[in-house]
């Protein structure tokens, strides 16, 4: 059975159209033109519990505002939703107390009182046993190396040390969903690695089921077995981060090392060359050309050094979302059941 | 008022209701008590904006002083609209205390900022009451300042004493400590609901200026509206305005008495009563329009 299911679920926006000038500013003081923005236009999915999915898409997808849905900040404006048997949107107390919403660019806790206060307020709001408390705070704060700061004021935490604390505060009613949206923005390498490292560890402690949204890939790599891409709010694929390579990807690089100082010229039947230094090459060659290149090279060259490598993950996604955003829809694809 | 609005729905035997109850009250001493350390934090601007509250009296009592000796000079009458130079003093020094409870600096506003940034998203992703969590945060916030400010009172009320025929009898005592209170839920309650206008509106501080400008006059702060003639009058007596301010200092004063008084205190309950609903219907119909466009 799984523990989110979302079926159609869409939302669209009513958003304000200014035309510029003076005179179109005062024109709105009496009228106002109004544009529908489609935020999510009809996904279905399911979760089972424990995983941990990565929704990932380019600005203004959809990815947010499905996590604000299904954490019950919004409505939504057609389709159906259901976290653990409970529609977000009804905001029952007893869904809210077994799910967490982590924002990256909103702070939760009280600005000017050390972290450890606002704690206590989350022990009492949910009302989590004192015994409870202690020890998941404790363990939580051990894990993410905060002791020495719960007694200082939030705002003079930096913003790596400050989203700890968010974590912290989600955490300590162990919420059986957790929503994350983009917890590591803004961070430094340091900071996003141990709260990755914070993340996974946790995950598989607790078997929490976690949707996160991010827009760095190494934030995705590190912890999400199933990927979720979503452009213009619709889902273009579901499946593991390295199926994106196989499904959107229509190329692989060959590099080669060619002996003595230069490379042989002609290469360019083979495929496109992204890279030439010295003796090195690195040609893009359509997959379904790779043995035909590869062997038609090695019969008319010498060649010291051979590697054939799928593209980089980045630049596989970058140009999903590139097409996506140039309104060349890819086709919807769905190796996750 | 439940700042956990599902503790008590959750449990349906007596004994868990009363639990809930329980729980109820230590959440809010747990607002309580962290508002109150929060307030503590910024020391110079809570003691200046403490202190700072006494100095337009002295103003008001200069401004009063010479009216009531220009009146004297002019016509001989030592009466303004039925107040002498000291019940005017003695007045402005009461509704000194009735704004203590009844004004709520950054309520409003802070309502609708919460809704303008998105902070909001906070009170419908956590089981809490927003309504709830304000009062209670906002019952710290006087607390802390009756506490600092009880010392300059007491002193300024000392000094003032000529201006007073002592104290007046207990009943009319208790009835003063009633009217205070409910002036502070009937001032939470109004700048409450005027917050909430943030979810239809952006940007409300000119709304807010408005309100303030008409609280300014209307409510008895600057002058006793008894002294407003004809419509005007009628109209401030039927506006709840007058129990932020007015109605309490009329109370000590001993101006409203027997009938009148029950009356008055009914009133002022009825107007909290109905700012507590306005207040919670605004923030329902609010969320259900925020949900329902963005957030």
């Amino acid at each position: 059975m799984a523990i989110i299911e979302i079926d159609s679920l869409a939302k669209s926006y009513r958003v304000y159209q200014k035309q510029e000038g003076l005179l179109a500013s005062i024109g709105g003081l009496f009228r106002r033109s109004y544009r529908e923005v489609v935020a999510v236009a009809g996904i279905d999915l399911r979760v089972e519990v424990g995983e941990f999915v990565a929704f990932l898409g380019p600005n203004g997808a959809g990815k947010t505002t499905t996590l604000k849905l299904l954490s019950g900040v919004i409505n939504p404006t057609g389709g159906m939703a259901r976290v653990m048997g409970h529609v977000p949107w009804k905001r029952e107390n007893s869904y809210r107390r077994r799910f967490a919403l982590v924002m990256g660019q909103k702070n939760q806790l009280w600005w000017d009182l050390p972290a450890q206060e606002s704690f206590r307020l989350h022990q009492q709001i949910y009302g989590i046993d004192p015994d409870d408390f202690d020890r998941r705070r404790d363990e939580l704060v051990d894990l993410l190396q905060v002791g020495t700061l719960l007694a200082q004021p939030v705002r003079e935490l930096s913003l790596g040390e400050r989203m700890k604390m968010e974590l912290i505060a989600a955490l300590l009613h162990s919420p059986e969903v957790l929503f994350l949206d983009e917890p590591t923005i803004g961070l430094d390498v340091v900071a996003q690695h141990s709260i990755q490292a914070f993340l996974r560890y946790y995950q598989q402690l607790r078997k929490v089921t976690v949707l996160l949204t991010s827009h760095y890939m190494k934030d995705v790599a590190a912890l999400c077995k199933r990927v979720v891409i979503i452009t213009h709010g619709r889902i273009m694929y579901d499946g593991s981060l390295s199926g994106i390579v196989d499904q959107f990807s229509g190329h692989k690089i060959l590099s080669l090392v060619f002996p003595g100082d230069s490379a042989p010229h002609g290469l360019e039947r083979y495929g496109e060359v992204v890279e030439e230094e010295g003796p090195k090459v690195k040609l893009r060659v359509d997959r379904g050309n790779i043995t035909d290149a590869l062997s038609s090279i090695l019969a008319h060259h010498a060649v010291e050094d051979v590697t054939v490598e799928d593209p980089p993950l980045e630049d596989v996604i970058a140009e999903v979302f590139s097409q996506a955003g140039s309104g060349t829809e890819a086709e919807v694809a769905r190796p996750h059941a | 008022m439940a700042i956990d609005p599902g503790s008590a729905a959750m449990n349906g035997s007596g004994r868990l209701a009363g639990h809930a109850a329980v729980s109820t009250l230590r959440t809010w001493w747990i607002v309580l008590r962290i508002a109150i350390e929060e307030r503590l934090v910024y020391r110079g601007d809570f003691a200046l904006g403490t202190l700072m509250r006494f100095l337009p009296l002295v103003t008001q009592v200069f401004f009063w002083t010479a009216i009531f000796d220009a009146v004297a000079g002019a016509t001989g009458r030592t009466t303004v609209a039925g107040y002498t130079n000291r019940e005017m003093i003695a007045y402005l020094l009461l509704t000194q205390v009735s704004r203590a409870f009844s004004s709520m600096p950054g309520l409003a506003s802070g309502v609708a900022l919460q809704i303008r940034n998105g902070e909001i998203k906070k009170y419908l992703v956590q089981p809490i009451d927003l309504i709830g969590f304000l009062l209670a945060s906002r019952v710290a916030h006087k607390l802390v300042y009756y506490l600092v400010a009880a010392g300059p009172f007491a002193l300024v009320f000392f000094v003032c004493r000529g201006y007073f025929n002592g104290w007046p009898e207990p009943q009319i005592l208790v009835a003063y400590v009633l009217s205070l209170l409910m002036s502070f839920l009937l001032g939470f309650f109004l700048e409450a609901t005027l917050g909430m206008i943030g979810f239809w509106w952006l940007e409300v501080s000119s709304l807010l200026f408005v309100y303030m400008l008409f609280n300014f006059f209307f409510s008895g702060h600057m002058f006793p509206i008894d002294m407003l003639p004809g419509v005007f009058g009628t109209v401030v007596r039927v506006i709840p305005l007058q129990y932020l301010a007015y109605f309490p200092a009329a109370v000590f004063l001993g101006k409203v008495q027997g009938a009148e008084l029950v009356w008055g205190l009914l009133i002022q309950f009825g107007w909290v009563l109905f700012f507590v609903f306005l207040c919670r219907l605004m923030f329902h119909l609010g969320v259900k329009r925020y949900s329902g466009f963005g957030g």
